[in-house]
């Protein structure tokens, strides 16, 4: 399997991360090196084999549903690029 | 003072508690050490004040006979440990100016057992790298220089850009050359597909790659969530042993630790290996496999066999499906995990006219292009269509890999024996080609591991003809890393202590 250009902008929209038009190629050939190299897997045969979840055998821990943590707000955005009255501040979202 | 920077972990250990040196003397030897080799780029931030003000606290402890089984002693932290108020960006340009509030399970336990903090570690962009070359701080230089290089030449090379002398490996390249160097006695790091144990190998040291869930990730810039563990890199497999021992231990906070108690690693150092049984699996046998390498995989078996080890031959089919399998799950993992790199909460931001446009520029400033190119990935195998041909597909064969190591151990074998690295260290720029899976394939040997979830030493096993480190990887029974340290003994002692380059930078 490969990407072409269109799936290449697609994927970096996925992932939020800016493309130039002038990088679309190169990341292109990048990726379709990697698919390449992972095609071989399609080989496997993996009928009747459960994906693996836990690499070591554990059940998820529970705690009691109470609040241990909290009111540490100016910790919290100590290192915000932009903060007001404990809020983070960005670019508008709704248009 | 450089004399100091010559001690073991462990000699060190022994003399401040014999109160024949303090904590201050040793930091201070230290502090000199990184200054004199600042040029190796092995640190990207150091903290001097600061191991002097816990040396000095040490020396009280010391004093009072109250020390903790670190005391004094300085080490390097890997940049991906949270370390509170102190830079920690895991090498990224996207975490620029984040210092944590808080402090990362394994190095407060560091700090609970006495340690001092020198500094944190130059490391590949967010773990993602075997070379060190992916840091947004630029490539650290191994102390151990290129064949037939002089002195001077690599002085000269320091000053341009370090290129051509050698990688330290990666994505631990801070925390191996700074140990080799002698800038700091241990450190820590952390291995997701071979990031500590193929450092440990191009550098000369040891390193080992606990039992998935034996430390605790809370803390640790995340890379991909199943298979990251933490660990030390040390001058010698007793070392990392205590550094182990340390590190080690349940946490609350990560609900993937697992909770048993922590042995005395050290005390497994130097045990009998009579009647252990050894496996040599047949799959790591490459085609056109670097002889010198098969060679020295070949001796590692003799030192153990004349240890009273039993060698007999396994297969684990599913080897060669472990490389590629972890180019699809490891990336997925980082998709999920870098998503919270955006500008929002700390680090870098871009300036933009709108929230989508915020992620997209930050992200595509903030992060490298090794990164950006596994998130692309990452964000594909995951992605509709593709999910259960690639992702799920993957996490099948993780089980099959995982299985083949589960029935050679059921049939009775302790532990397995395997090359390291598929050569020893290679050249700053060497591997900057156009294809992105040449680096990858310096992981051949040790990412099965992590897929598997299973503890991987590597003890220094000799040089290669031309005089470069060579390491050999030890693959245990989940929580059975006392086996690979007693094991490991064996390996470091047969092969000779590597007597780790003079100071060529200074």
């Amino acid at each position: 399997m490969s990407v072409d250009q269109a799936a290449v902008r697609r994927i970096a929209r996925l992932a939020r991360i800016a493309v130039s038009d002038g990088e679309v190629p190169h990341l292109q050939g990048e990726i379709n090196a990697i698919l390449a190299f992972v095609e071989q897997l399609g080989d496997v045969d993996v009928e009747g084999v459960e994906p693996m979840t836990s690499v070591i055998p554990m059940r998820l821990p529970l705690r009691a549903d109470v609040v241990t943590d909290g009111e540490i707000e100016s910790l919290v955005l100590a290192n915000a690029p932009m903060s007001e009255d404990g809020f983070f501040v960005v670019p508008k979202v709704i248009e | 003072m450089t004399d100091l920077t010559c001690l073991t972990l462990a000699e060190a250990r022994d003399a401040l508690t014999a109160r024949k040196l303090s904590s201050v003397e040793l930091t201070q030897a230290h502090l000199v050490a990184m200054e004199r080799g600042r040029a190796l780029n092995a640190y990207v931030a150091e903290t001097p004040d600061r191991a002097l003000a816990m040396a000095r606290a040490s020396d009280a402890r010391l004093t009072q006979r109250q020390g903790g089984p670190l005391e004094g002693l300085p080490l390097g932290i890997k940049d991906l440990y949270a370390t509170k108020d102190v830079h920690t960006q895991a090498c990224s340009h996207i975490l620029d100016h984040f210092r944590p509030p808080y402090e990362s399970t394994v190095t407060a336990q560091l700090w609970r057992d006495g340690a001092v903090m020198l500094g944190k570690l130059n490391m590949d962009e967010f773990a993602m790298g075997s070379s060190n070359e992916t840091s947004h701080y630029g490539p650290v230089a191994s102390p151990w220089l290129p064949p037939n290089w002089s002195a001077e030449q690599g002085r000269a090379a320091l000053k341009g850009g370090r290129r051509g002398l050698l990688v330290p490996g990666g994505s631990s390249g801070g925390s191996a050359s700074a140990v080799a160097a002698r800038l700091c006695l241990a450190a820590t790091a952390s291995d997701t597909g071979g990031s500590i144990r193929q450092p440990a190998a191009f550098t000369g040291t040891a390193g080992i790659k606990p039992t998935y869930g034996r430390c605790s990730r809370y803390g640790m810039v995340a890379f991909a969530s199943s298979l990251d563990q933490a660990g030390p890199i040390a001058r010698t497999v007793r070392d990392a042993a205590i550094m182990l021992r340390s590190m080690a231990g349940y946490d609350a906070k990560d609900s993937t630790c697992f909770d048993a108690p922590v042995p005395d690693y050290e005390a497994a150092v130097g045990r009998s290996v009579k009647s252990m049984t050894i496996g040599v699996p047949r799959e790591y046998r490459l085609e056109g496999m670097n002889p010198e390498i098969e060679k020295l995989w070949g001796q590692g078996v003799e030192w153990l066999r004349n240890a009273g080890a039993r060698i007999v031959d396994v297969s684990l089919p599913n080897t060669r499906h472990a490389l590629p399998a972890y180019y699809i799950v490891a990336p997925a993992e980082a998709s999920s995990n870098l998503a919270r790199y955006d500008g929002v909460r700390y680090g870098l931001r871009e300036p933009a006219a709108d929230i989508t446009g915020l992620y997209e520029k930050t992200r595509a400033a903030g992060f490298g292009p090794e990164v950006r190119r596994r998130v692309m990935i990452g964000t594909y195998v995951l992605s509709a269509g593709y999910y259960d041909a690639y992702y799920v597909r993957a996490q099948k064969i993780r089980t099959l890999i995982k299985r083949d190591f589960e029935t050679a151990f059921a049939n009775g074998v302790d532990a397995m024996l395997t090359p390291a690295t598929p050569s020893a260290a290679f050249g700053i720029g060497e591997k900057a080609s156009a294809d992105p899976v040449e680096m990858y394939l310096n992981d051949v040997f040790t990412v099965t591991v992590n897929m598997a979830g299973l503890p991987g030493l590597v003890a220094p096993a000799g040089l290669s003809a031309e005089g470069l480190p060579l390491g050999l990887q030890l693959i245990g029974r989940p929580f059975d890393e006392e086996t690979l340290f007693s094991l490991g003994e064996i390996i470091e002692q047969a092969a000779g202590r590597t007597r780790l380059p003079d100071p060529w930078w200074v």
